[in-house]
């Protein structure tokens, strides 16, 4: 008991401190690939700081749902973050909730989010609100089936079983099935995360945002605790994506020599996974909303056949 | 001792449906009497029914009585088992919270409806169905179904003054009697075999039908469940007549009486058959896939806050069908542990469907009740005057979206572990289609969510968007204490679901041979695992408690912020063009029509826009809008087949010309017939 209280805070810690770091680096990567000087990668938390220290101005028209849905946010994306190994493979809330836990909770921040952008009355909540939860739901599946895959290998949608199984046979993401798997879930994860191609995550008032849209009304802290959270969302979903099918530096012992190595190679693996999605914001237009569905079908089809390879080889 | 008191209770508990039912007809003209009448005995039997139900389970062994009635196969047998028990508390659970809404919700017929015969066709539906899941004789389950079909049908029709009213209506009734033909010839043909028509005579029969035999009683019991249950393509009858009835009797139709669809399959193809060949497993879990995926793309596009519930309640059988086909190919391929948690999740859902799709239609009541419209798109701003109903229908939402830590969640999860299991263990191509099964309940359960932010949100947040929405008024208190019961129901289910487990014990044992609750809790009691195979684990309590501690610091970030940087109240971002106005705001056709352009090759959307304008058409003053989506199977598959019949009819029509002459000369014809078939035998 005493053992997960630790475990879960410092899991919770290195959470909270990570996650705006890999937006500040995605960002400022960014920059430097557009031959930009971009914000620096500290940028993520002074944005954070400072909207913790604005005043709040709450639209006339919006009830208690408006105000609950930031702390839905947070709390579902810290949540889901606890039940995922990050630096051993042992996640201190990986009993209590499973790979399909992560994907429910995480929809049900969305989900409250998704009214909070309706809440206000406003055309954009509404058209942001319509557009999220089209795009995750025709994601659901893709991200699904490319999870199955590797649940299915594992034998558990224990995420830290997965992880245990996959450090036993760490060269296994050169498996056909699992590079079908890892590109499926990436486009996944460029559609869950709001970037380009499918959402412009630096655009304010213009008809194409979506997730910017539905948040248009929250200032001040909820604004901070949305995109902290938001943050810590995509570090989850990263995290699942680099330890998953790259199990390198995870240990199973709690030692602080395997806790420094496991951090080590944790921050490194993200660092890759980051430059990565750098390079397909950089190289890409973002699409019209409707072809959206035309690249998430890709991944859907990446994960069918990720599966269907896993009776090949 | 305890054989008396369950056929008892079980009689009491009739008894109880049956004076509610004539007792309220009897006083049709003091309508405040019948009311009581009605509500009061409804109640008590459903109490009584709840406490035997609870008893049968927690005693596991079934109990079996006769009554005979002196007509040949037919006997009053019943037999009160655990999966009758399972049922019947279902039932139970969902008439105490319909009796309870209904002394409010009946309140507003005094002097305008004939309570009395509410009251007895409210009773006779809810007698039928204890019936129903009690029978243990072909002709008294055929009766009682039958009864129920009828009693059903008059509380549909009960606003027969609306043209959609009857016509729904007929549409009901005429599936109700396909489905009950289907029946009596798959019974038929069992009974054909056995020469009885006890449900214990059919038993030891499945090992002797052969192949050509089981097919046909197969297909033939399929047909008629799945018609009953709503299921694709047998379902154009459930989102026509289930929003037109009194939104009480609608919350009952879909909680309870299409769930005799799957009643009746569980009792027929695991209990009397003893199994169903693989292809008719998958069969099942198909048409559960289809189902599901069709049922919320068609409730996404609904703008009727009923019939987008209706909707919803194909959606939910298509779910229930997965995990129930699941365990019928479980148990043709040995693997009777999994096949039992594929069972528990069908039951599951089954009942969690029941209680918050229930909860649902009697929110949905509470908003009609107020604004006197179904159509969502004149709703809007009702959290404010309606508290109590917006929070009710929001948890009602997010359970049957399936999120955590609700109940919906949880039967999702364990038909998602059923279905993964189903990888590892079934030989063979066709395992893909487990995993492949599972992606599609991921697709349901994302879109259902889509579907339900819409419904919550257009209805009861934002502003007022027709003049039906303001001056509205909180439903009466009885209403809201029915639909606070099934509110705490689907959190109690949800977050105590691994005390609840041991209640479906008993149930497969009877139909699998297996107890299988104890291993699906580990974790001191706390954690829900998957038990074989996979080793999945969840723990919706402490995923609830978590969510809360874990709010804690950010509520404490929030308070700190608000009371050095003050909070105020604000206009909504308006592009700097003053005078926002509900008219800009979002509508449920607006919020579905992205997902309407993407699966345009299912809707075929059709849409009219007409201008018009004085001097510029970039100066419209007045713009028309339509948009409708073809009604597939109705148009393909129901419109040919009615064509069809009224073709072979009017062609029929010809030897029935109204001369006497003919039609004696028929019956002599006939009289000969018969007799000479008579004599050769």
């Amino acid at each position: 008991m005493i053992e997960v209280l630790i475990n879960s805070t410092l899991q919770l810690v290195l959470l909270l401190l990570v996650a705006p770091l890999v937006s500040g680096t995605i960002k400022t990567l960014k920059a430097r690939l557009q031959m930009r000087r971009g914000p620096g990668i500290l940028q993520s938390y002074r944005d954070i700081l400072k909207l913790l220290r604005k005043g709040m101005v709450i639209p006339e028209t919006a009830s208690w749902i408006f105000s609950a849905a930031p702390y839905m946010v947070f709390g579902t994306a810290t949540m889901v973050g606890l039940m995922i190994p990050m630096t051993t493979t042992h996640a201190p809330f990986s009993l209590f909730g499973g790979v399909l836990a992560v994907v429910y909770l995480l929809a049900l921040g969305r989900f409250f989010l998704a009214l909070g952008g309706l809440d206000t009355g406003s055309s954009f909540g509404g058209l942001g609100s319509s557009r999220e939860m089209t795009i995750s739901a025709i994601a659901e599946p893709a991200m699904m089936l490319a999870i199955f895959t590797v649940a299915l290998g594992a034998n558990s949608t224990n995420l830290s079983e997965m992880a245990k199984v996959a450090v036993g046979q760490s060269w296994r993401f050169l498996a056909p099935s699992q590079m079908l798997a890892f590109a499926a879930l990436f486009i996944v994860l460029i559609a869950e995360t709001g970037r380009i191609p499918v959402d412009n995550p630096a655009t304010h008032l213009e008809l194409t945002m979506i997730h910017e849209a539905m948040i248009l009304e929250y200032s001040g802290p909820y604004l901070a605790l949305i995109e902290w959270g938001a943050s810590i969302k995509q570090l989850v979903l990263m995290t699942l994506l680099v330890n998953t099918f790259f199990p390198f530096g995870l240990s199973s012992d709690w030692t602080l020599q395997t806790i420094g190595v496991g951090l080590t190679f944790y921050l490194a693996k993200l660092l890759v996974l980051a430059c990565l999605v750098v390079l397909v914001e950089t190289s890409n237009a973002k699409l019209r909303l409707f072809r959206v569905p035309e690249l998430l079908m890709v991944a859907f089809i990446l994960g069918a056949l990720a599966l269907i390879s896993t009776f090949l080889f | 001792m305890y054989i008396l008191s369950v056929n008892t209770g079980f009689a009491l508990s009739v008894a109880a449906y049956a004076v509610g039912a004539f007792g309220s007809l009897a006083c049709w003209q003091k309508p405040s009497l019948a009311r009581r009448i009605c509500c009061n005995f409804a109640l008590t039997g459903a109490v009584l029914g709840g406490l035997i139900s609870v008893l049968a389970i927690l005693r596991g062994t079934p109990v079996a009585w006769s009554v005979p009635s002196g007509i040949p196969l037919f006997a009053y047998s019943f037999s009160y088992d655990a999966l009758a028990g399972f049922f019947n508390l279902a039932l139970a659970i969902l008439v105490a919270a319909v009796s309870t809404y209904s002394f409010g919700y009946l309140k507003e017929f005094e002097g305008k409806r004939n309570i009395g015969l509410f009251g007895f066709l409210f009773n006779l539906l809810l007698l039928s169905l204890t019936v129903v899941f009690t029978a243990a004789n072909a002709f008294l389950f055929l009766i009682a179904w039958e009864v129920m079909a009828l009693a059903a049908y008059g509380l549909v029709i009960f606003y027969h003054e609306d043209r959609e009213t009857r016509r729904a209506g007929l549409l009901y009734v005429i599936m109700a009697h396909i489905d009950a033909g289907c029946l009596l010839l798959g019974f038929a043909l069992l009974i054909n075999s056995t020469g009885s028509a006890e449900f214990a005579s059919f038993r030891p029969l499945s090992a002797q039908l052969n192949g050509g035999q089981q097919t046909a009683a197969f297909v033939l019991f399929f047909l008629g469940f799945t018609i009953k249950a709503g299921v694709i393509p047998f379902h154009i009858w459930l989102p026509a007549a289930h929003p037109v009835a009194p939104s009480n009797v609608s919350a009952l139709l879909s909680g309870i009486v299409i769930k005799t669809g799957i009643y009746g399959m569980a009792r027929i193809f695991l209990d009397v058959l003893g199994g169903v060949p693989s292809w008719a497993g998958l069969l099942v879990l198909i048409v559960g896939v289809v189902s599901a995926v069709l049922g919320v793309l068609y409730a996404l596009m609904e703008h009727d806050l009923k019939r987008l519930l209706a909707y919803h309640s194909i959606e939910n059988i298509g779910i229930i069908l997965m995990g129930l086909g699941a365990a019928l190919i479980f148990r043709v391929a040995g693997h009777p542990t999994l096949a039992a948690v594929a069972l528990i999740a069908a039951m599951f859902h089954t009942l969690n469907h029941a209680i918050f799709k229930c909860l649902l239609f009697l929110g949905a009541g509470s908003v009609l009740h107020s604004t006197g419209t179904r159509n969502m798109e004149e709703m809007g701003g009702l959290i404010r005057p309606m508290p109590v109903t917006a929070f009710c229908f929001l948890i009602g939402a997010v359970a049957i979206s399936g999120l955590p830590p609700l109940n919906g969640f949880v039967s999702e999860w364990l038909t998602y572990q059923a279905l993964l299991a189903g990888f590892g263990a079934i030989p063979g191509l066709t395992r893909i289609l487990f995993p492949l099964a599972g992606s599609m309940l991921a697709l349901t359960g994302a879109l259902a969510a889509a579907c339900f932010v819409k419904a919550f949100a257009i209805t009861f947040l934002a502003l007022p968007r027709g003049a039906e929405s303001r001056n509205v008024h909180e439903a009466p208190r009885a209403m809201l204490i029915g639909m606070g019961g099934l509110t705490l129901a689907c959190a109690v289910l949800g977050l105590g679901v691994t005390w609840f487990l041991p209640v479906f014990d008993a149930m497969t044992e009877q139909l699998l041979g297996q107890r299988v609750s104890s291993h699906l809790v580990s974790g001191h009691g706390l954690v829900l695992s998957a038990g074989v195979r996979t080793s999945g684990t969840v723990s919706p309590l402490v995923i609830a408690v978590g969510l809360l501690v874990l709010m804690l610091p950010a509520a404490l970030l929030v308070a700190i912020g608000v009371r050095s940087f003050g909070r105020k109240r604000g206009p909504v971002w308006d592009c700097g063009l003053p005078g926002l106005s509900e008219e800009n705001e979002y509508t449920a056709t607006a919020f579905s029509k992205a997902l309407r352009m993407i699966f345009a090759v299912l809707y075929k959307p059709r849409r009219e826009i007409q201008a018009v304008f004085d001097v510029s058409p970039y100066f419209p003053k007045e713009i028309r809008f339509e948009s409708e989506i073809e009604p597939t199977f109705e148009k393909r598959l129901y419109a040919p087949l009615q064509e069809f019949l009224f073709r072979v009819s009017s062609r029929m029509r010809t030897i029935q010309a109204g001369s006497i002459h003919a039609y004696l000369a028929y019956i002599f014809v006939t009289l000969v017939l018969l007799l000479l078939f008579g004599v050769r035998k």
